[in-house]
């Protein structure tokens, strides 16, 4: 029986699960629910310079590569568990999805 | 001394190969002790009620793993399950995920097949003679693989797993927890020749780490951490052997 | 005597409704749909950050949006349960053995979380709470 590619995809899975149990909870409390109700406030001045730095851009590049990755690997998974057994289809989509947010963030980021 | 007899309903899965198209459930009224296991229960009605009845068991003290079935849907050892813990009207079938030989009897060649296959033995790191004498071990040593080595055979994590249900050439959790068992033996120099199988898509990769496996275990063995370990060790492996090195 | 095992079907699509253990599973699993669309909101963000200030003004001001509020406190629900389920299988995991014995699960799963409340402290902190 030949050794399996899955490592490819498990590893960023592994670690984006981690970085995403650590960090999104926080985010998403900042972002979706704290600032939007007027608790907190991302100006635009503030936001800017925070992405303007290379550490900054990094971090932030984190906050979407390292949840897209662990989201897109077991989004597979789950439709497979869901009883969707198109697994080629399904991987693809997931991981391109993920691709894609990976791209636009990273242009996004060095337009900044 | 007197004694609080109960009167359980047991509705029990049958299935006749020679006559039934497909399984089906029987009723069976049993006066049980306190004390009773379901094993107890099983036992009276094949000595007392119906006597066709099927079904392994062998120690009746959860140490051979002949006795696994589901009870009231959860797979349990029949001869751990104490029935001080049932309702009066308990549900007994075979272990899920097995194809059923007759009545409680379920077919394990998969299993047994799957397991041999890990090669779950000493494989010597290199040639050894008798003279060399024996292994020496350190207490440490024995830890780090003790708790692997319980596993009884029983199949209840099998039957647990999701997975295995859904996509039957799973190897499955004990047969990777007995390989894990030895790749961590100090003795052991295998793990390279195991690794065709345990990181095959057939191996580790087919587990999602539904974790029921561990939970159902009765001897406690964690196969879901054994299987878990398993993944980063060939995670490991696989970009190592990017880099040139691997083992 | 002629043999004829039975096999039980499993149902596909509904087979983790039988148990709860498999149900808790699955809503595990589910998290990632959250996580993902979060994930996606976020870089339409960065992406309107690097447009303009009006773009990034426009986008907070879509976040007001009852449904986008609704939808965050859904997605926070759901990535709490991600990062609780996540830690409490870490000494699974990564065993680690301290000489003869290992150290205890609780540690290593509380030390997951104890860094989880420290990494959002700060978090909210810098973000300016």
């Amino acid at each position: 029986m030949a050794k399996s590619h899955k490592p490819i995809v498990w590893g960023p899975f592994a670690a984006g699960g981690t970085f995403s149990a650590f960090f999104n909870p926080v985010l998403i409390l900042i972002t979706g629910i704290l600032v939007p109700l007027g608790a907190m406030s991302l100006s635009y001045e503030r936001a800017h310079a925070f992405a303007d730095n290379w550490i900054g851009k990094l971090i932030l590049f984190g906050f979407i590569v390292l949840p897209a990755w662990h989201a897109a690997h077991r989004a597979r998974i789950t439709v497979h568990d869901f009883g969707l057994r198109a697994d080629i289809l399904m991987a693809t989509v997931f991981y391109a999805t993920a691709a894609v947010l990976t791209v636009l963030s990273a242009v996004a980021l060095l337009k900044i | 001394m007197s004694s609080n007899k109960r009167t359980i309903t047991f509705e029990v899965m049958r299935y006749r190969p020679e006559s039934d198209a497909e399984p089906s459930f029987q009723s069976y009224s049993v006066p049980c002790e306190e004390e009773w296991v379901v094993l107890d229960a099983l036992n009276y009605i094949k000595d007392h009620l119906d006597s066709s009845l099927s079904y392994r068991w062998s120690c009746h003290m959860a140490v051979c793993g002949s006795c696994g079935m589901m009870i009231d849907g959860e797979p349990t050892l029949s001869c751990k399950a104490f029935l001080r813990d049932y309702g009066s009207t308990v549900r007994v079938e075979p272990l899920n995920n097995f194809p059923i030989e007759r009545d409680l009897v379920v077919v394990i060649d998969d299993f047994i097949e799957k397991l041999t296959s890990l090669q779950p033995y000493i494989i010597p790191k290199e040639p050894r003679t008798v003279e060399q004498g024996e292994y020496l071990q350190t207490p440490a040593q024995l830890k780090k693989f003790k708790q692997y080595t319980l596993c009884i055979n029983c199949l209840l994590c099998y039957a647990a797993c999701p997975q295995y249900g859904l996509s039957p050439e799973f190897v499955g959790p004990a047969a990777l927890a007995l390989a894990h068992r030895y790749n961590l033996d100090s003795r052991d120099g295998g793990r390279a020749q195991r690794q065709e199988i345990v990181a095959s898509h057939d191996g580790v990769w087919e587990c999602s780490f539904v974790g029921a496996c561990s939970e159902v275990c009765p001897k406690h063995v964690d196969p879901a951490a054994a299987i878990q370990q398993g993944k980063i060790a060939s995670t490991v492996d696989y970009f190592l052997g990017f880099l040139g090195g691997g083992r | 005597m002629s043999r004829k095992p039975y096999v039980r079907p499993i149902p596909k699509t509904s087979w983790f409704m039988r148990q709860g253990r498999y149900k808790r599973y699955m809503a595990r699993e589910v998290t990632c749909l959250f996580i993902g669309a979060y994930t996606a909101v976020l870089t339409v963000g960065l992406m309107r950050l690097a447009e303009s200030e009006a773009a990034y003004n426009a986008f907070l001001t879509a976040l007001k949006a009852p449904g986008s509020i609704l939808f965050h406190v859904v997605a926070f629900l759901f990535a709490v349960y991600h990062s609780s389920t996540w830690f409490n299988v870490t000494h699974q995991a990564m065993p680690i053995q301290r000489g003869d014995e290992f150290v205890a699960p609780g540690v290593i799963v509380g030390t997951h979380y104890a860094i989880w409340a420290v990494v959002s402290l700060v978090v909210l902190l810098v973000a300016g709470v």
